[in-house]
C-alpha cells in the first residue's frame, strides 16, 4: 500500500515536471527580476546606467576568473576549487612585483606605468600559470582514476593551503594597492562619474579574451584541448599527449587568474587573503550560469553576475544592498542548477540534470 | 603508451611522490603488506611512547585486541564485536576520573581537559552525521555547517530571552517563571532541533539531490554560505529581529533535569553543580554513543545498504530498484538531524550562538575529520572528529609552543589552522584515501577504483 502511494506520488511529481511547472517558476523569477530592473531604470535612469557600467567592468574581471573554472571543468570535469586562491595569489604577486619591486605608484610617469604594468602582468600570469600546473601535477593527477569526488576534495584542501600562503604573505587585514591608474573622469551621467581606471580595466580584458578564443579555436593546441575535452581516450589514441594538454590547460587557466588578479587589484585597490574564496565562488557561479565548459558562456555569465551584484549594491528602489550580495549570488547558483543545470549557453547533457 | 613520445621532466620524480608511494603500496602482495603494516604499527607505537605512555598503552591494547580477536575460539568469538567498543567506552566513561593525573604529552601539550573533551564530543557527533552523507551515500556536502547553525539557533530561539514579547515556559531549569522569552527544556529542544534541521535538510535536498555529485557539493556550499548571512542580517528581516544579527543570541538556558530528576540523583541544573564539566562531558558521551549506535545500525539496515550501493555505482543501484531520490534524501535528512542535535547541544554548552561560528571553514573542518578518520567508517570518523577538534581547541597552540621553544622561532601555528587542515585533506587523499581507520569496503573501492580503467596509462 505504502509503496503504491509513493509510486503514485512520484508519478504525479514527474507529470508536474512534464507539464512544465518548474520551467515556469524559473521564467517567473526572471520576469520579476526584469520588472525590478525596469522600475529602477524608470525611477533613476542615470544611476541605472552608471551602475550598469560599473557592473560591466566588474563582470569582465569576473569573466577572466570564470574562464579558468570553465576551461578546467571542460577538460577534466573537475571544479578546481583552488582556482580562486590562485587568483588571490595573482593579486599578491602583482602587488609584490608592481608596487614593491618596480616601485610603481600614484606619482610614476605614464611610460613607466605602462611598461611596469606590462611586466607585472607577465609576471603574474607566469607565476599563476606555473602554480596552477604544479597544483594539477601534485594534487589532481594522481587521482585521475579515483572516484570523481576525490580530486574535488583535494582541490578544497589546496584552496585552504593557498589561502594560508596568502595569509602569511598579506596578513589578515586588507592591503591597499597604490593608485597606479589615472582616476580622472571619462564622462559623467547625471552626477555619476565613470572613471578612467574602470575603463582601462574593462578594456584590457578584451584582448585577453580574444587571445583565448584564438588559442582555443584556431591553434593546434586548442584543437587538442577540445579533443581531450570531448574524449580523453580517443584523443590519446589519435596521438595527443593527454597529460601535456591538461597541463597546458591549467597553465592557461592559471595565467588568466594571474591577469585577473592584477586587474582586480588595480580596480578595487584593496586585496585580501580571502578574496579568492569569495570571488572564486562568484566566478564559479558565473561559469555555471553561462554553462560550465562553455567559454563565451562563462564571460556572459560573469557579466550578468557583475551587473546583478552592482545593481543590488547601487540601486535605490528595493535593492537588498551589499549585506545580501553573497546570498543573492548563491541563490542564483542554486536556482540555475535546479532549473537549468546546463546554463544559459550550455548544451543539455544526460548527466547535467 | 603515452610515455613513448613524452619523457617526464626530472622534477616530476619529486612532485609525484605521494602517488608513487601509493602505487608501490598497491603493488605489494598480502604478505609483504602485512609485514609493512607491522613495521608501521611499531613505528607508530614508538612515536606514541615518546609523546606519552598512556596514549601508547591504549593504542597497544587496541592493536593487541585486533590481533587476538580472530584467534578467539568458537563459543567466545560471538562477543568479539563488543570488545573494542567496550574498551573505548570504558576509557571514555572513566576519563574525568584520571585526566588530572595524566600530566601532559610531549609535543601535543596537555591531555584534553573536560571542556575540550565536550567540544571533541560535539565535533565527533557532527563528523558521524556528515559521514552518513559523505561516507555512506557518497554525496559531498560542503554546507554541513548550515545544519549545525540551524540546530544552534533552534536552541537559542526557544531557550533564551530572544523573543521577549512571548512568555512561554516548559520544563526549563534555572529560569524564573516571570522571565520573558520562550524557555523550553533543552532535552526537548535537542529533538526539536533535530527534527527542524531534518525538515530543512529535506527541503534543501529535494530540488538539489538529483544533481550530479560535484554540482551537489557546490549547491550545499551555497546553502552553507547563505544561512550564516541570513543569521548575520537577521536582526532586521522586515523589521523583525530573528537572530539578533552579529551580536548573536546569549545567554541560552542550561540543560538540567529539574526537581524531578534531582530526586533520582540526576543534576537539577548543569550550571548549579560543582562538577559542571564532568556532567556536560557525560551527557555528550551519551549523545555520541547514541549517534554511533544509530549510525552503525543504519549502515547495516536496508537503507544503509542502499546508500552504499548508490555510492559505489548509482546507475547499477537504480537498475536494481533502489529509489535514488528517496534514498539520497534520507541520507541527507539523517545527516541533518544529527548535525542539528549536535548544534543545539553545542549552543547550550557554550550558552551562546553567533553567526561568525558558521563559516565555510567549519564545513571543511568537519569534512577533513571525516576524511582523516576514514570515509564510511564510524570509528575512524569519531577518532578524526575528536582528534581534529582537540587540535583546534588546544593541540595546535601547544604544538606551536613546543616548536617555537625548541627552535627559538615565533611561528603562530593556530593562525594557519585551516591551511593545516587543508594539508591533512590533501595528504590523506593522496597517500591513504581510505583514511587512518578505513572501512575495508571503502578501502577496496578507493584502491581498485569504481570507474572503468582507461585504455592507456595516464600516469606515465
Amino acid at each position: 500500500m505504502a509503496t503504491d502511494a509513493s509510486r503514485q506520488q512520484t508519478a504525479r511529481l514527474r507529470s508536474l515536471g512534464a507539464v512544465g511547472v518548474v520551467p515556469w517558476i524559473g521564467r517567473l523569477l526572471v520576469l520579476l527580476l526584469l520588472a525590478w530592473l525596469a522600475v529602477n531604470l524608470y525611477k533613476t535612469p542615470s544611476d541605472f546606467v552608471a551602475v550598469g557600467l560599473e557592473g560591466l567592468t566588474l563582470g569582465l574581471v569576473y569573466g577572466l576568473i570564470a574562464l579558468g573554472y570553465s576551461l578546467v571543468y571542460g577538460i577534466l570535469e573537475l571544479i578546481n576549487f583552488a582556482h580562486g586562491d590562485v587568483f588571490m595569489l595573482g593579486s599578491w604577486i602583482s602587488l609584490a612585483v608592481g608596487a614593491h619591486t618596480l616601485n610603481l605608484g600614484a606619482d610614476s610617469s605614464g611610460l613607466a606605468v605602462i611598461g611596469g604594468l606590462v611586466l607585472t602582468l607577465l609576471a603574474a600570469a607566469a607565476f599563476c600559470g606555473v602554480l596552477n600546473v604544479t597544483i594539477e601535477r601534485v594534487a589532481y593527477r594522481p587521482l585521475r582514476n579515483a572516484p570523481r569526488l576525490a580530486p574535488l576534495i583535494t582541490a578544497i584542501g589546496m584552496s585552504f593551503i593557498l589561502q594560508d600562503v596568502g595569509l602569511n604573505r598579506l596578513g589578515p587585514a586588507p592591503v591597499s594597492i597604490p593608485n597606479i591608474l589615472p582616476r580622472g573622469t571619462v564622462f559623467s551621467i547625471g552626477g555619476n562619474i565613470y572613471r578612467w581606471d574602470s575603463l582601462i580595466v574593462a578594456v584590457s580584458t578584451v584582448p585577453v579574451l580574444l587571445l583565448l578564443v584564438w588559442l582555443v579555436q584556431r591553434t593546434r593546441q586548442g584543437r587538442a584541448m577540445r579533443a581531450v575535452a570531448q574524449d580523453q581516450e580517443a584523443a590519446a589514441m589519435m596521438g595527443i599527449n593527454v597529460n601535456r594538454i591538461i597541463s597546458f590547460t591549467f597553465l592557461i587557466a592559471g595565467a588568466l587568474a594571474g591577469v585577473a588578479g592584477l586587474l582586480y587589484a588595480l580596480y578595487s585597490t584593496n586585496i585580501q587573503f580571502d578574496q579568492g574564496f569569495t570571488l572564486g565562488l562568484i566566478a564559479f557561479t558565473a561559469a555555471v550560469l553561462g554553462g560550465i565548459g562553455n567559454l563565451p558562456g562563462a564571460v556572459l555569465g560573469a557579466v550578468i553576475i557583475g551587473l546583478i551584484q552592482q545593481f543590488n549594491e547601487g540601486l535605490s528602489w528595493h535593492a537588498p544592498g551589499s549585506d545580501w550580495t553573497q546570498s543573492i549570488v548563491f541563490a542564483i547558483l542554486i536556482l540555475i542548477l535546479v532549473f537549468r543545470p546546463e546554463g544559459l549557453l550550455g548544451e543539455r547533457t544526460p548527466e547535467g540534470g | 603508451m603515452a610515455s613513448a613520445e613524452y619523457r617526464r621532466p626530472w622534477f616530476h620524480r619529486y612532485t609525484g611522490l605521494p602517488g608513487e608511494l601509493r602505487r608501490r603500496w598497491r603493488g605489494m602482495d598480502d604478505r609483504k603488506r602485512f609485514q609493512a603494516g607491522i613495521v608501521l604499527r611499531v613505528l607508530l607505537l614508538a612515536v606514541l611512547i615518546v609523546i606519552g605512555w598512556p596514549l601508547a598503552l591504549l593504542v597497544a591494547i587496541l592493536f593487541a585486541v585486533k590481533y587476538l580477536l580472530p584467534r578467539v575460539p568458537e563459543p567466545w568469538s560471538r562477543f568479539n564485536r563488543f570488545v573494542t567498543p567496550g574498551i573505548i567506552l570504558l576509557v571514555a566513561v572513566t576519563y574525568p576520573f584520571f585526566v588530572e593525573g595524566l600530566g601532559s604529552m610531549r609535543l601535543l601539550g596537555d591531555y584534553p581537559g573536560l571542556d575540550t573533551a565536550v567540544i571533541m564530543g560535539v565535533y565527533a557527533m557532527m563528523a558521524v552525521g556528515l559521514n552518513i552523507v559523505v561516507g555512506y551515500a557518497g554525496l559531498l556536502d560542503l554546507g554541513y555547517v548550515a545544519f549545525y547553525a540551524m540546530g544552534a539557533y533552534t536552541a537559542a530561539w526557544f531557550a533564551s530571552v530572544q523573543f521577549a514579547h512571548r512568555n512561554v515556559h516548559f520544563g526549563a531549569v534555572g529560569v524564573g517563571s516571570n522571565t520573558p522569552g520562550i524557555h523550553i527544556s533543552i532535552w526537548l529542544l535537542l529533538i526539536v532541533a533535530g527534527i527542524f534541521t531534518l525538515v530543512i535538510g529535506v527541503l534543501i535536498g529535494l530540488p538539489t539531490l538529483r544533481l550530479r555529485g560535484d554540482y551537489l557539493a557546490i549547491v550545499t556550499l551555497g546553502f552553507g554560505e547563505i544561512l550564516p548571512q541570513v543569521a548575520r542580517n537577521g536582526d532586521n528581516l522586515g523589521g523583525f529581529n530573528l537572530t539578533n544579527g552579529p551580536n548573536g543570541i546569549t545567554p541560552i538556558d542550561a540543560p538540567g533535569f529539574g526537581s524531578v530528576g534531582g530526586k533520582i540523583g540526576l543534576p537539577e541544573n548543569y550550571l548549579a553543580v560543582s562538577n559542571r564539566n564532568e556532567i556536560y562531558f557525560w551527557t555528550v558521551l551519551v549523545l555520541v554513543i547514541l549517534t554511533i549506535f544509530v549510525s552503525l545500525r543504519l549502515r547495516d539496515s536496508r537503507l544503509g545498504r542502499a546508500w552504499i550501493a548508490i555510492r559505489e555505482d548509482e546507475t547499477a543501484a537504480a537498475a536494481m530498484g533502489v529509489p535514488l531520490m528517496r534514498t539520497k534524501t534520507w541520507a541527507y535528512a539523517t545527516g541533518a538531524f544529527i548535525g542539528g542535535v549536535a548544534g543545539a547541544y553545542f549552543a547550550a554548552f557554550k550558552s551562546s550562538t553567533f553567526p561568525g561560528d558558521f563559516s565555510f571553514n567549519i564545513s571543511a573542518f568537519i569534512l577533513s575529520m571525516v576524511i582523516l578518520g576514514g570515509m564510511g567508517n564510524v570509528w575512524g570518523v569519531v577518532f578524526g572528529g575528536a582528534f581534529l577538534a582537540f587540535l583546534n581547541q588546544q593541540g595546535l597552540s601547544d604544538i606551536g609552543h613546543s616548536i617555537n621553544q625548541t627552535f627559538g622561532t615565533s611561528f603562530d601555528v593556530p593562525k594557519y589552522q585551516f591551511g593545516i587542515y587543508g594539508l591533512i585533506i590533501v595528504a590523506v587523499m593522496l597517500i591513504r584515501p581510505e583514511g587512518l581507520i578505513p572501512s575495508s569496503r571503502r578501502q577496496r573501492e578507493l584502491h581498485e577504483g569504481v570507474a572503468d580503467t582507461p585504455l592507456y596509462d595516464v600516469q606515465k
